[in-house]
C-alpha cells in the first residue's frame, strides 16, 4: 500500500474493543459478554476512503461508531491526528466534533420530524459557529445546492422529501463544518439502486472537492468496491484481512473474503460462474464464538492448529494484512 | 389443460387504490405468463408495482379501497372474482407464496414444526406422527440441519437465513405448482442470500415447481431466472429471455439500472452510469411514458404517448425504434448507456 513515511494517520485505533454485557442477572456467572469489536487496530490515512465490510453483526457499525467515540470504547486506543482521545470527556470531544461527522443508514431517524431542514442544517453553525442570521441563510442555502438540493428546500420538513433526498440532507449535515473525516453507516443501503448510483456518485464529488476521508461501512460488496481505496473485512468483531480495494477484491487471501466474494451475485450472464464457494452454516453467535480462528467452523481449509490458536492479523507485504493459517493463494 | 400449457395467463392486470389524493394506480394493466417449471424474475424499485402484482395473484388485496381488474388464469381457472373458499383451495396449495421477512409469516408462539404441520394438515388429511415426519422431511429439503431437533423449536431461537428456510419448507409442503417469493433474501446476508438462491434453483428441479420472484436486484435475477420482467411505474417495460435481457437490454431504464450497479470486476468507473431523478409517485404519474422524466433519449412523443410491449420473445416499451436503441445499447459492453442528460 501506499506507505507514507512522512504522514501521521488521521485517525489511529489500537486494540479497540467494545464488549456489552448481556443478561440482567445479578449472579455474576451468569452475566455474560459479547465482544462486539474485538481488538480492533486500524489506521486511516489523510484523503483516503477505507471501506469496512461485513455481514450483519460482525460489529461493522459498532466499530465505525467507535471510531468518533459516538460508542463508548471498552478498551484500547484511539487518536486523532496523533492525539489520544479515547478517554477524552463529551466536553473534550466537542471541538473533534468539527473534525469527524457521521452519515447514518436511515436518515429520517436522525432529522427531527418536527424541524424544517434549514433549521436541521443550520444547528450544526449555531453550535460550533458565530454567524448572523444572514449568514447562516447563506451557509445552508449553499450547503443544500453542493448536495444537488434546491435552496428553496430549507423551508420543507423532512418527510416532504423521498429517501434518497433526505440521505443528501443528512450528507449536507454532516459537511456542514466542513469536517476532515466522515465516517458512513450502510449510507445507500436503504436506497433503490438507481438512487444509491447518484448518493456514491456525490460521495465520491465530495471527497474530491473537500478532501474527505471516508470510513465507509456496507454490508454491500459493490458499492464498497466503487468507493474505497482501501477495504477492511470484518468476522465476528475482528478484521480477517485488509488492504487496498482492487488487489483484495481480485485476489481475497483469507477464505471468508473468498467465500464473501464470490456469494455475490453478478449482474451479469456472460462470466461463467467460477465455482462458487458456498458457505454452510449460519453466522455463529457472538456471544459465543469459536475457540481459535473465529471462522474455522465454516472454513473449506480449516485444520486442527485453527480450532486452537488464534491467528494474528500479519502483513503480507503490499499494504495487505491477513489473519489466517493458512492463506488462499490469492 | 395440456401439459405444456402455460401455468399462469395474466392479463391486464390493473389494481388500483382509491386515496385522499385521488385514485393511486399501482398497477396500471400488466400482461404475462409463467411456464410450467419456469422461474420468472420480476425487477423493479420501489413503487413500480411488483410486489402488488405479486399480492393481486395471491389476492391478497382486500382494502375495501382497491379496485383490482383484468384476468389471472392459474391452471386454466379464473382466479379473479374467485369465492374465498375457492381460493383457499389453491392458495397454500397449488400456489405458495414467501415473503422478505420471514417472521411476517410466522408465529412466535408456535413451534416451528407445529406451522409447518398446520400448513400439512389444512390441506389434506393425514395423522399426527405422518405430519412430524413429512415436516422434518421438508426442513430436511431445504437443507436445514438437525431437522428433528429444529422441528421443536421457537422462530426466535433461529437465525433469520434458518427462518426463512422454514417458511420456504412451510410453502413446499404442499408440493405447489407456483412459487411465488417476494424479496425472499434481501433481509439475509449475501453468503446465506448465496445458500437460499441455490435451494430456489433446486425446488424446480427437485419438486418441479415453477417461481416468480420479485427482486431489486439484477445480480439475484442473472443468478436464478429463466425469464426476466423489468417494471417500471406500474407496467412492464422490458421482457424478455435472461441471456437476452442481460446480453441486449432493449428498454433504457434497464439501461440505466446495469450502469447503475457498481462492478465486482475489472476496472471501476469514476463514476456510476446513475439515473438522475427520482421514480414518478404513482398518484400522479406523467403522462406518456412514466420513465419520460428521467430519460436520456425522450422526444416530444415520449411526454403524451403512452409506449406499450412490442417485440417478439423479447420485448421493450419505448417510443424509440428499436434499430436506434440496440445501437445505443452496442455502444458499451454490457448495453450500458450512460444516463446524464
Amino acid at each position: 500500500m501506499n506507505a507514507r513515511p512522512r504522514e501521521r494517520p488521521l485517525l489511529r485505533a489500537g486494540d479497540l474493543s467494545k464488549r456489552y454485557s448481556v443478561g440482567r442477572s445479578i449472579f455474576p456467572a451468569q452475566r455474560r459478554t459479547v465482544h462486539a469489536v474485538d481488538t480492533v487496530s486500524l489506521d486511516i490515512w489523510p484523503g483516503e476512503t477505507l471501506g469496512i465490510v461485513g455481514e450483519s453483526g460482525c460489529g461493522k457499525s459498532t466499530l465505525g461508531r467507535c471510531l468518533v467515540r459516538l460508542t463508548e470504547i471498552s478498551s484500547g486506543s484511539l487518536e486523532f491526528e496523533g492525539r489520544d482521545i479515547s478517554d477524552a470527556s463529551q466536553r473534550q470531544l466537542r471541538p473533534l466534533r468539527r473534525q469527524m461527522q457521521m452519515v447514518f443508514q436511515d436518515p429520517s431517524a436522525s432529522l427531527n420530524p418536527r424541524r424544517r431542514v434549514g433549521d436541521l442544517l443550520a444547528d450544526p453553525f449555531r453550535i460550533h459557529e458565530r454567524l448572523s442570521a444572514s449568514e447562516m441563510a447563506d451557509r445552508v442555502a449553499e450547503l443544500l445546492r453542493r448536495v444537488d438540493l434546491s435552496p428553496q428546500h430549507a423551508s420543507r420538513y423532512p418527510h416532504e422529501f423521498s429517501g434518497g433526498q433526505r440521505q443528501r440532507i443528512g450528507i449536507a449535515r454532516a459537511l456542514a463544518l466542513r469536517p476532515r473525516l466522515i465516517v458512513a453507516d450502510e449510507p445507500v443501503s436503504a436506497l433503490d439502486v438507481s438512487i444509491q448510483a447518484q448518493i456514491v456518485n456525490l460521495l465520491a464529488d465530495l471527497r474530491e472537492e473537500y478532501n474527505l476521508t471516508y470510513v465507509f461501512i456496507a454490508h454491500d460488496l459493490s458499492v464498497v468496491r466503487q468507493i474505497s481505496s482501501r477495504v477492511a473485512v470484518m468476522y465476528l468483531g475482528s478484521i480477517v484481512e485488509s488492504g487496498p480495494t482492487d488487489e483484495v477484491f481480485a485476489a481475497p487471501r483469507h477464505h471468508y473474503t473468498a467465500a464473501l466474494r464470490s456469494a455475490v451475485p453478478i449482474p451479469s450472464i456472460d462470466r461463467a460462474r467460477r465455482g462458487r464457494l458456498v458457505l454452510k452454516g449460519d453466522l455463529p453467535s457472538p456471544m459465543n464464538p469459536p475457540s481459535g480462528c473465529r471462522f474455522h467452523t465454516r472454513c473449506p481449509a480449516a485444520t486442527p492448529i485453527c480450532r486452537s490458536e488464534r491467528p494474528l492479523l500479519q502483513s503480507i507485504g503490499e499494504g495487505r494484512l491477513v489473519a489466517c493459517h493458512h492463506p488462499a493463494d490469492g | 389443460m395440456s401439459a405444456d400449457a402455460p401455468l399462469l395467463v395474466v392479463k391486464d392486470l390493473a389494481v388500483s387504490f382509491r386515496s385522499d389524493e385521488g385514485l393511486v394506480r399501482a398497477v396500471g394493466g400488466v400482461s404475462f405468463s409463467v411456464e410450467q417449471r419456469e422461474i420468472v424474475g420480476v425487477v423493479g424499485e420501489s413503487g413500480s408495482g411488483k410486489s402488488q402484482t405479486l399480492l393481486a395473484i395471491m389476492g391478497l388485496i382486500d382494502s375495501p379501497n382497491a379496485i383490482v381488474s383484468g384476468s389471472i388464469r392459474f391452471m386454466g381457472q379464473e382466479l379473479i372474482g374467485l369465492k374465498r373458499r375457492a381460493l383457499d383451495a389453491i392458495r397454500g396449495r397449488q400456489i405458495a407464496m414467501i415473503f422478505q421477512d420471514p417472521m411476517s409469516a410466522l408465529t412466535p408462539v408456535h413451534t416451528i414444526g407445529n406451522q409447518i404441520g398446520e400448513q400439512v394438515r389444512a390441506h389434506e388429511k393425514v395423522s399426527a406422527k405422518a405430519v412430524r415426519a413429512r415436516a422434518v422431511q421438508l426442513l430436511d429439503a431445504v437443507g436445514i440441519a438437525n431437522p428433528d431437533r429444529v422441528i421443536d423449536s421457537y422462530p426466535h431461537q433461529l437465525s433469520g437465513g434458518m427462518r426463512q428456510r422454514a417458511v420456504i419448507a412451510m410453502a413446499l409442503s404442499c408440493n405447489p405448482a407456483l412459487l411465488v417469493a417476494d424479496e425472499p433474501t434481501t433481509a439475509l446476508d449475501v453468503t446465506v442470500q448465496a445458500q437460499i438462491l441455490e435451494l430456489i434453483g433446486r425446488l424446480r428441479d427437485q419438486f418441479g415447481s415453477a417461481v416468480i420472484l420479485v427482486t431489486h436486484d439484477l445480480g439475484v435475477v442473472a443468478e436464478v431466472a429463466d425469464r426476466v420482467l423489468v417494471m417500471y411505474g406500474g407496467r412492464f417495460v422490458e421482457e424478455g429471455g435472461k441471456s437476452s435481457v442481460f446480453r441486449a437490454p432493449l428498454h433504457p431504464y434497464t439501461w440505466g439500472l446495469f450502469g447503475s450497479i457498481p462492478p465486482m470486476e475489472g476496472p471501476r468507473p469514476a463514476r456510476l452510469a446513475a439515473i438522475p431523478g427520482i421514480p414518478p409517485s404513482l398518484s400522479n404519474l406523467p403522462k406518456g411514458c412514466a420513465f419520460s422524466p428521467r430519460c436520456a433519449f425522450r422526444h416530444d412523443a415520449c411526454l403524451v404517448q403512452l409506449p406499450i410491449m412490442q417485440g417478439e420473445s423479447h420485448r421493450a416499451a419505448c417510443l424509440l425504434p428499436e434499430p436506434t436503441r440496440r445501437q445505443f445499447a452496442a455502444q458499451r459492453p454490457g448495453g450500458v448507456v450512460e444516463m446524464q442528460r
